[in-house]
C-alpha cells in the first residue's frame, strides 16, 4: 500500500546484508536524515529543541543500551540510571581535570568508565539470572547514586552534587545554543544507533539473542557464555553513559545525583516495554511515547473550557491516569511493544487489500 | 543395507581405533546413581543407537559426552585423546555437536540466524570487527552465509529460512535443530530423541535426514530413539542401557536376541 517491494530481490548474499534492503527504505531513510539534519534545525523553535526533540533523542539511546542488556542478551536491569550517572559524572570529572581533553573525547571517555563498572555489576550474572539478576543491578543504582552524593569530589566539591556543563565547544565551533545542542545530540545518538545496528545482525548480536532464548544450547554450541553476558553489559552501559552525558549536558546543562535516581531506571525500562523489547526502532517509538503524549495530553487538556468546574491539579491527575491507561491498552493490544504493532502494520499493508 | 553394515562393524572393531570410547563411566547427582560404570566404543562414520527404558541414563550420557555433566568416575576418550570429563566449550571444539529432546532452538532468532549461531566456532574476527564490519567480518560473513544456505536446501529449509522458529510446527522445528548442530560441521553428532513425538511419515522423513548426513558428510552419530523399528533399521550399533547400566551391546540383531534386553523391554522382573 505505502510502497510496493515487488521485483527487489537481492542477488547476492552482500545485496541482502545491506542496511536496507529496499529502495524505499533508503528514499525513507534519506528523507527523515534530511528532516532531522537539515530541515528541523531550519524551521524548528528553541522549546522543540529544549523540550521535546533533545529528551527524545537522549531517552531513545538511553533505551538502546538498556535494551541491548534486556531485549537482546535477555539480562534484566534496574540500574541504567545509574550508569547514566557515572557517564554524566565521569564526563565532566574529564573535562575539569584534563582541559586540554576535546569534549568529544570526555564523551567517550565518560562511556567507558560507565561500561566498566557496567561489568563490575553485571559479574554476578555469571551465577544468577533472570529476576534475582535485579538485585545486583539495584544495588549499582543505590550504590553508585549514594558514591556522587557522599564523596563531593565527583562534584568538584560541590556540597549538593550538582554538576553542571562545560562549555559546548568543538573544533572551535560552539554547540551552546539550543540548535548546536540538538545537533550534537543527534550526531552522537544517530552514530551510536548506526553501530549498535551493526552489531545486533553480527555474530556478537546472535550470542546475545542465543544465551536469552536458550542458555545452554549456547553453550553447547561453545559459546562463551560470560564473555557474551559481560559484553552486553559493557556495550549496555557504553551507551547508557553516554546518553547520561547528554542529558546532563546537551539537555538539562546542570544535574544532580538524584537526577539518575531508580524512578530515572524505571522510565528507560517502561521506553524499552513499551517500545519493544529486541528492536532498536522500538527505543525512539517508546521514548516518543514517554516524551511526547504527556505533553501532548496537558495541551490537549488545557483546550478543555474545563477552568469552571474542574481545577488544575486535577487535570494533571487525569493527565496521569489517561497516560497509565494508554500504557496498558498497548500492552494488552500488543505485549511485545509498538514496534512489533508497526511490524504488523507493514506486513498487512504489504498484501493490502487481500487479508492474507 | 543393515545387514551389509553389521558384518562392516565387526571388521572395523578390529581395523580402526574407535572415535568416542567411554570406560568405566559413573555420574551421580549427590548419591542418587544416574550411571554406574558404563563403557562403550562408537565406530568412526557410523550410526550408533542408545536405547533403554526412561530413566534408564541415556540423555545423562550424551551429556557426559559433550560435558553438560560431570561424571565421578571413568574415562572419556574422543579422537584418542584421553579425558576425566569434558566441557561443553571444549567438546564443541573438539568438533561434538548435539541436538536437544525438548528441542532447544532459540526462539526469537530466524531459521537461518539459528543456524548462523551453529557455526560460531568458524568465525575468528573480534565483535569491534563485527561493529565496523571491517577486517574478516565481512568475508566471514558471506563464507557462513553460503554454507548455511547450503544446509538450509539439503534440510529442506527453504520456505522457512526467515521464519523465526519459535512460530515454526514441532517436526520442522526438529529438523531445524538438526540443521544447527550440523552447522558446526561435527565430527561426532549426538542426537537426543530427534523423531520423539512424531507421526510414522515425519519418522521417516527424520531417519532418511540422518541417514543422508551420516552418508553425505561422514558424520559420526549417536542417537537416543525409542521407536525400535526405527532404530533398528538406522543404526549400525546398539549399546542398550537400564537403570544406569548396559544391558546389551552390538549389532541390531545380536542385541534383538538378548535376552537381558528382552527382559527389559518387556519388563521381566530382576
Amino acid at each position: 500500500m505505502l510502497f510496493t517491494e515487488a521485483g527487489q530481490l537481492a542477488t547476492s548474499y552482500k545485496a541482502e546484508q545491506k542496511l536496507f534492503r529496499l529502495r524505499q527504505d533508503y528514499v525513507a531513510f534519506g528523507i527523515l536524515l534530511f528532516l532531522a539534519f537539515v530541515a528541523l534545525p531550519y524551521w524548528g523553535s528553541d522549546y522543540w529543541f529544549n523540550a521535546i526533540l533533545i529528551p527524545f533523542l537522549v531517552l531513545s539511546l538511553a533505551g538502546l543500551g538498556l535494551n541491548l542488556l534486556t531485549g537482546y542478551a535477555g539480562q534484566l536491569s534496574l540500574g541504567s540510571a545509574a550508569f547514566m550517572a557515572v557517564g554524566a559524572f565521569a564526563t565532566y570529572n574529564l573535562e575539569l581535570r584534563i582541559p586540554d581533553l576535546p569534549l568529544l573525547f570526555s564523551i567517550l571517555g565518560g562511556g567507558l568508565f560507565a561500561a566498566a563498572s557496567s561489568v563490575i555489576f553485571g559479574l554476578p550474572s555469571a551465577r544468577i539470572k533472570g529476576f534475582y539478576l535485579i538485585v545486583s543491578t539495584l544495588a549499582a543504582q543505590f550504590f553508585i547514586q549514594w558514591l556522587f552524593t557522599k564523596f563531593s569530589w565527583f562534584s568538584n566539591g560541590s556540597t549538593s552534587g550538582v554538576i553542571t556543563a562545560p562549555p559546548l565547544v568543538m573544533a572551535g565551533y560552539d554547540f551552546s545554543t539550543p540548535v548546536g545542542r540538538y545537533l550534537l545530540t543527534l550526531s552522537i545518538v544517530a552514530s551510536l544507533f548506526l553501530i549498535a545496528r551493526n552489531l545486533v545482525r553480527s555474530e556478537l548480536g546472535r550470542h546475545w539473542m542465543a544465551v536469552r532464548d536458550r542458555d545452554t544450547a549456547a553453550a553447547v554450541m561453545g559459546i562463551p557464555i560470560l564473555k557474551t553476558k559481560l559484553l552486553a553489559f559493557g556495550m549496555s552501559g557504553f551507551i547508557l553513559g553516554i546518553a547520561g552525558a547528554l542529558w546532563a549536558f546537551t539537555y538539562l546543562g546542570t544535574v544532580e545525583p538524584h537526577g539518575f535516581d531508580l524512578t530515572r531506571s524505571f522510565q528507560i525500562l517502561f521506553i524499552i516495554i513499551i517500545g519493544g523489547m529486541g528492536s532498536l526502532l522500538g527505543n525512539f517509538l517508546g521514548a516518543a511515547f514517554i516524551v511526547l503524549l504527556p505533553i501532548l495530553l496537558s495541551q490537549l487538556i488545557g483546550l478543555l473550557p474545563a477552568n469552571h468546574w474542574v481545577d488544575i491539579g486535577q487535570l494533571e491527575n487525569a493527565q496521569k491516569i489517561i497516560f497509565g491507561g494508554l500504557i496498558i491498552f498497548f500492552l494488552i493490544k500488543e505485549p511485545d511493544g509498538l514496534a512489533r504493532l508497526w511490524q504488523r502494520c507493514r506486513e498487512r499493508a504489504r498484501i493490502w487489500p487481500l487479508r492474507y | 543395507m543393515d545387514l551389509g553394515s553389521t558384518e562392516l562393524t565387526s571388521t572395523a572393531h578390529t581395523l580402526l581405533p574407535p572415535l568416542l570410547k567411554l570406560e568405566n563411566i559413573s555420574l551421580a547427582f549427590k548419591g542418587v546413581k544416574a550411571i554406574t560404570d558404563i563403557s562403550f566404543e562408537v565406530q568412526a562414520k557410523r550410526i550408533t543407537a542408545l536405547i533403554g527404558p526412561n530413566g534408564a541414563g541415556k540423555s545423562s550420557l550424551l551429556n557426559v559426552i559433550n560435558g553438560v555433566y560431570q561424571p565421578q568416575a571413568g574415562t572419556i576418550t574422543f579422537k584418542q585423546i584421553p579425558h576425566k570429563q569434558m566441557t561443553p566449550r571444549y567438546a564443541a571444539q573438539q568438533g561434538i555437536a548435539r541436538t536437544f529432546q525438548n528441542i532447544a532452538l532459540f526462539k526469537g532468532m530466524s531459521v537461518l540466524d539459528n543456524l548462523l549461531t551453529g557455526r560460531t566456532l568458524k568465525r575468528h574476527s573480534t565483535w569491534l570487527e563485527q561493529a565496523f564490519r571491517v577486517g574478516r567480518a565481512p568475508r566471514e560473513d558471506r563464507s557462513n552465509r553460503e554454507y548455511v544456505e547450503q544446509l538450509i536446501d539439503f534440510l529442506d529449509l527453504t520456505a522457512w529460512r526467515k521464519t523465526l522458529v519459535g512460530t515454526l510446527p514441532y517436526g520442522i522445528q526438529k529438523r531445524v535443530e538438526l540443521g544447527r548442530a550440523l552447522a558446526a560441521e561435527p565430527t561426532l553428532l549426538l542426537l537426543d530423541e530427534p523423531m520423539a513425538g512424531m507421526n510414522a511419515q515425519e519418522k521417516q522423513e527424520m531417519s532418511e535426514f540422518i541417514r543422508a548426513i551420516n552418508r553425505e558428510f561422514g558424520t559420526t552419530i549417536v542417537l537416543i530413539e525409542h521407536d525400535l523399528s526405527v532404530v533398528m533399521s538406522l543404526s549400525n550399533h546398539l549399546v542398550v542401557l537400564d537403570y544406569g547400566k548396559k544391558i546389551g551391546d552390538g549389532s541390531p540383531e545380536e542385541v534383538r536376541h538378548n535376552p537381558e534386553v528382552i527382559a527389559a523391554y518387556l519388563g521381566t522382573r530382576h
